[in-house]
């Protein structure tokens, strides 16, 4: 919340990020001193650092309501859509120093401008459309009812600004991750009752390396995104319709999230060291087994009667009451 | 504070598991500042975001039932792991917010004897320590200060993300700024490490499927950490912690750099402060060797 009075300004230095693609070898930061009111917007500060102090300082902008989706930017490493957020609040949040910086730097053009095309791919990937065939003269709307309607959560709000896009890490080191916007995207059609691609969709997002299991769960889409549309929210829902509609395979993940159940049958407990071997399989627990000795070493993993892992981890009280409940509450099977 | 705090704790897995200098380290602190604390050793695993992958629906009924446990005792349910924070606070507030669904889940619940009201708060122990014993009464209680460490704070995912979620439990902690453990770090006279990666993703829960993300993750910020003159890090979350911990090497060796620092657990660093036994500070079942800092800290 915004700490000044009524027509109250404030004297910072703003910092931002300049790169020419075409003539600089290197990006370099600028500090440009400026008042700041108390509804200024990043935008504005933008555009001042345009119009008061350098005509070359280039950014993309277009609709100032929120929903073009143009001017998002970080802040101090934050997600923001440089429209939509008031620059007292990111002032007060980070000590009166910020820095104005693109999605991702690594993809600079000119200042704030990137080339985003990496992320236009992997929403077209998904096929963000509505698959079906459609009668070209219909005699009735193609209607979705409130219950359907629902289903769609809030996924239907994303504007592309590329804010959860940029911000996660998982694609950051990975490339091939289709990424929180796509994802989401493919969420919103595969849920439409109208929409005939849905099983292509959950197994392009079900492949390892690309799909909903390189997901890292940091949780900074969700926070990232200026609709508050919670993108992991709907990996979740993704993952889970991998298993109802059958789409899953035995793999090292999906495994590893339907293994957690075979612990807690017998203690409650997840089993750490089956959950590595179940969802490894003895072939591929090669790779850990230096781990392993070292956590034997440490203490970490319990060795009895000479057989490591067995019945090293206690129950929990009333565990009959967890394997009634797995047995009538289950839903989604492997 | 006129009356004793008492918690219900929820260990989680990994304190029952591979880190048991973690509840045994809890419980010290616990004894030392006086606080009163009951073990629900009915609860299970909180899912760890794993079982919520696979059935959502089965998560809620099985953390629904661990928070009925604290309801039973009238007590704050307190966790010392962030992944266990964040899968009962998402059960929570989806049943508290949803009554068709808590209707569904308590229908499941019934068949077991239990009901989930909603009447526990869900908090991890280091907001407890900070918004409920308080800072200032933990600092009295030092008696031996880290006045010689730079204390790289790392604070997990999952106490600051979504913040939504998390806002009542955590004290508004801003997922872009947050400041809780730095504060913790001063109040016992440590130095807070101050670097980028402190808000970051750890890689744990790609371990299996997704190794080298997680590896570089994990890299960047023990490296970061480091780079910035870290003796030490501290986490409030022990699957940050074993990612950390114990994977050293091989995150060094993808980073193409050595790595090598301490990694604590917030009870840990703050059971070393309050003059804690070894024996419960457990420093001995660390993969990266840690037991120097006992005779640093006497």
């Amino acid at each position: 919340m915004s700490k000044v009075q009524l027509s109250e300004t404030r004297k910072v230095t703003i910092r931002a990020f300049r790169f020419n693609a075409e003539t600089d070898y290197l990006p370099y930061y600028k500090n440009y001193e400026m008042e700041v009111g108390k509804d200024e917007l990043i935008l504005d500060l933008m555009n001042r650092i345009k119009w008061e102090h350098d005509g070359s300082f280039s950014y993309r902008r277009s609709c100032r309501h929120g929903i073009c989706g143009a001017c998002a930017i970080k802040v101090n490493g934050k997600a923001t859509l440089a429209c939509k957020q008031n620059a007292i609040e990111l002032l007060d949040l980070f000590d009166n120093e910020i820095t104005l910086e693109p999605s991702s730097t690594k993809r600079a053009i000119k200042d704030m401008i990137i080339d985003k095309s990496d992320f236009w791919e992997k929403h077209a990937a998904v096929k963000p459309y509505v698959v079906a065939d459609v009668d070209p003269r219909p005699e009735h709307e193609s209607k979705q009812s409130i219950a359907e309607f629902n289903n769609f959560l809030d996924s239907d709000l994303c504007i592309q600004c590329g804010a959860c896009h940029y911000s996660c890490p998982a694609l950051e080191v990975n490339d091939a991750f289709l990424g929180p916007a796509a994802l989401n995207a493919a969420y919103r059609f595969t849920v439409d009752t109208r929409d005939e691609a849905g099983q292509e969709r959950l197994e392009l997002t079900a492949e390892m390396g690309s799909g909903v299991w390189d997901c890292v769960k940091c949780f900074e889409c969700a926070e990232a995104c200026p609709k508050e549309i919670n993108p992991i929210e709907k990996i979740t829902k993704l993952h889970n319709l991998q298993f109802s509609e059958g789409v899953a395979v035995s793999n090292v993940a999906t495994r590893h999230a339907e293994g957690f159940l075979r612990g807690m049958k017998k203690t409650g407990y997840l089993d750490e060291a089956d959950i590595v071997t179940y969802s490894e399989g003895y072939l591929g627990m090669h790779k850990h087994l230096k781990t392993a000795m070292k956590m034997m070493k440490a203490g970490k993993i319990h060795w009895h009667s000479g057989i490591p892992f067995i019945n090293s981890i206690p129950k929990i009280k009333n565990l009959d009451e967890v394997q009634k409940l797995i047995e009538i509450s289950q839903t989604n099977k492997l | 504070m006129s009356e004793q705090l008492h918690y219900a704790l929820f260990t989680g897995c990994t304190a029952k598991q591979s880190t048991p200098e973690l509840l045994s380290s809890t419980l010290a602190v616990a004894d030392k500042l006086g606080i009163k604390i009951t073990i629900l050793e009915e609860a299970s695993c909180c899912g760890a975001s794993h079982i919520q992958d696979f059935d959502e629906f089965l998560a809620h009924v099985l953390n629904a039932r661990n928070i009925c446990y604290a309801e039973k005792l009238g007590l704050t349910m307190i966790t010392i792991c962030n992944t266990c924070q964040l899968n009962s606070a998402m059960t929570k507030h989806a049943l508290d917010s949803d009554p068709e669904l808590k209707a569904r889940v308590n229908e499941k619940l019934a068949e077991v004897g239990l009901e989930y009201k909603g009447t526990s708060e869900i908090k991890h122990f280091l907001y407890t320590l900070i918004d409920e014993y308080g800072l200032e009464n933990v600092q009295d209680k030092v008696t031996t200060p880290l006045s010689h460490l730079n204390i790289a704070p790392f604070y997990g995912c999952h106490n600051i993300r979504p913040s939504e979620l998390h806002e009542e439990a955590n004290g508004h902690e801003n997922p872009y700024n947050p400041n809780s453990l730095d504060r913790l770090i001063a109040a016992l006279e440590g130095n807070p490490v101050n670097y980028e990666s402190k808000n970051k993703c750890c890689g744990f829960h790609v371990e299996l499927q997704a190794n080298h993300t997680s590896e570089v993750l994990a890299g960047n910020a023990l490296l970061d950490a480091m780079d910035n003159n870290a003796d030490v890090m501290v986490t409030p979350c022990p699957l940050c912690h074993l990612k950390m911990d114990t994977y050293q090497d091989s995150v060094g060796k993808v980073m193409g750099r050595d790595v090598e620092l301490p990694v604590l657990h917030m009870p840990q660093m703050v059971a070393l402060a309050l003059g804690c036994t070894e024996k419960e500070i457990g420093l001995n079942f660390h993969v990266q060797k840690a037991k120097h800092l006992y005779t640093e800290a006497s």
